[in-house]
């Protein structure tokens, strides 16, 4: 069964299940672009600084795809989607949200770089997995755009790998530095890799395949890298601080949606 | 009808490349009209690209101006999806008058990129970044000439 557009929606358990995958697409996407977003004139060199920087842009674009879904389904405009709504109605995972490193953005920025690197490597792998899935999605318009996202996606994995591996391989305190990294981003991994309290439901509506498929996919991409760097593979994963599809978040997340809605409250019926 | 709506079109260049056309670019995907509503459906290069709303009111403006009319919707889908291979030989021409090494052709994913200078039309010549000033562009260099240039990014559904 394939559904066309917004009006074939068969049963509202469809909608419901659609609206919960959207929500979880939407703010993964939308707030690593923010992050990412800060490193703005702090990444290691300049040509970084630019490739950097087209990427959160493409990636803010994705996230906007799916809010502009979630406006054509009924669920409000897409600027208050991203702007308006509190914390505990974010579906982002947990470790997205978490702040690029010690001070801010204006004042002493100490930014992990390391922390920066296998975050997005690893998070554009298990993107790249939920994308190809996606392309066979029972709800054609989410097909489509997966198809148009993962000739993005394609330069962003080819970037992070690139970044990864050198880093990994280096030796000294940048090795030191990954593996660390490595560790920290695993802890909270699994907030990334599930699919909430309705993945079930996705699943079987053909929305997109089970996390526990997705999951090993993810796994496989890895291991020819985690082989060829010494990294214990299978990697293992853990959801420390909350999950995140149900709406549990930390104090970066607050902190976060203060500084980038700041422009948008200060008058939310303003045209840009 | 359509034909002279498609001449206004060839009018509208992209914004940040302001020799080429929006439809030697790939971009227009069909143009119909119904009574006195004119449809043009656009495709997206970039999805984050900020030019996409600039377009879409230049659009509108030239509809406005050459053809008198305000009854003009303009819709960006995405399917089929944009890929470089969409670009027209004349787009490909107008491409390298900006400076700018067109796209490889028929680009699956795998194979390295063969880009020749857009000024000398070397063949030798290095990425310097695969990301650019705007989300389309990559940075190159020119051994035989000793320019810096910028490439399109190849797109395609194979990758």
């Amino acid at each position: 069964m394939n559904v066309k557009s917004p009006d074939e929606i068969p049963n509202k358990e469809y909608k419901e299940a659609l609206l919960s995958l959207l929500y979880q697409l939407a703010d993964d996407d939308f707030i690593l672009a923010y992050r990412g977003s800060e490193w703005l004139g702090l990444a290691p060199h300049i040509e970084e600084d630019v490739a950097f920087s087209s990427i959160n842009q493409d990636t803010m674009g994705h996230a906007t795809m799916y809010y502009q879904m979630l406006e054509e389904l009924g669920e409000g405009s897409q600027d208050s989607l991203a702007h308006a709504r509190p914390s505990h109605e974010r579906r982002n995972a947990i470790l997205l949200e978490e702040v690029n490193g010690q001070g801010n953005y204006l004042e002493e920025p100490r930014y992990d770089w390391a922390f920066t690197v296998v975050r997005h490597y690893f998070y554009s792998v298990a993107k790249k997995v939920r994308i190809d899935s996606l392309k066979n999605s029972s709800y054609e318009p989410l097909a489509q755009l997966a198809i148009k996202i993962n000739t993005e996606l394609y330069y962003h994995l080819l970037h992070w790998k690139t970044w990864f591996m050198q880093l990994v391989n280096a030796g000294g305190e940048a090795s030191v530095k990954m593996r660390e990294a490595v560790k920290r981003v695993m802890d909270e991994f699994q907030g990334v890799l599930t699919l909430g309290p309705t993945g079930k439901e996705m699943a079987v509506m053909g929305l997109i395949e089970d996390e526990e498929n997705l999951k090993k996919r993810w796994e496989l991409s890895l291991q020819p890298v985690f082989q060829s760097t010494n990294l214990a593979f299978p990697p293992t994963t853990a959801m420390k601080k909350g999950n995140g599809r149900k709406g549990e978040h930390t104090a970066d997340l607050d902190q976060a949606l203060s500084t980038l809605s700041e422009v948008y409250n200060s008058d939310p019926a303003a045209t840009w | 009808m359509t034909e002279m709506i498609w001449n206004v079109l060839h009018t509208v260049k992209d914004p940040e490349i302001d020799s080429i056309s929006i439809v030697d670019l790939g971009m227009v995907n069909r143009v119909s009209v119904e009574g006195d509503m004119i449809s043009i459906e656009l495709l997206p290069t970039f999805m984050g690209c900020p030019a996409l709303d600039i377009i879409k009111a230049n659009v509108l403006k030239a509809c406005k101006e050459q053809l008198g009319t305000e009854a003009v919707n303009v819709a960006f889908v995405y399917d089929p999806p944009w890929t470089s291979s969409r670009l027209t030989e004349e787009g490909r021409e107008s491409l390298k008058e900006f400076g700018i090494a067109p796209p490889p052709k028929d680009f699956t994913g795998v194979e390295d990129w063969k880009i020749h200078c857009p000024y000398c039309d070397s063949p030798y010549t290095s990425m310097e970044n695969l990301f650019g000033p705007t989300a389309c562009r990559s940075i190159l260099y020119c051994k035989q000439c000793k320019n810096p240039f910028e490439a399109m990014k190849p797109i395609s559904t194979m990758m």
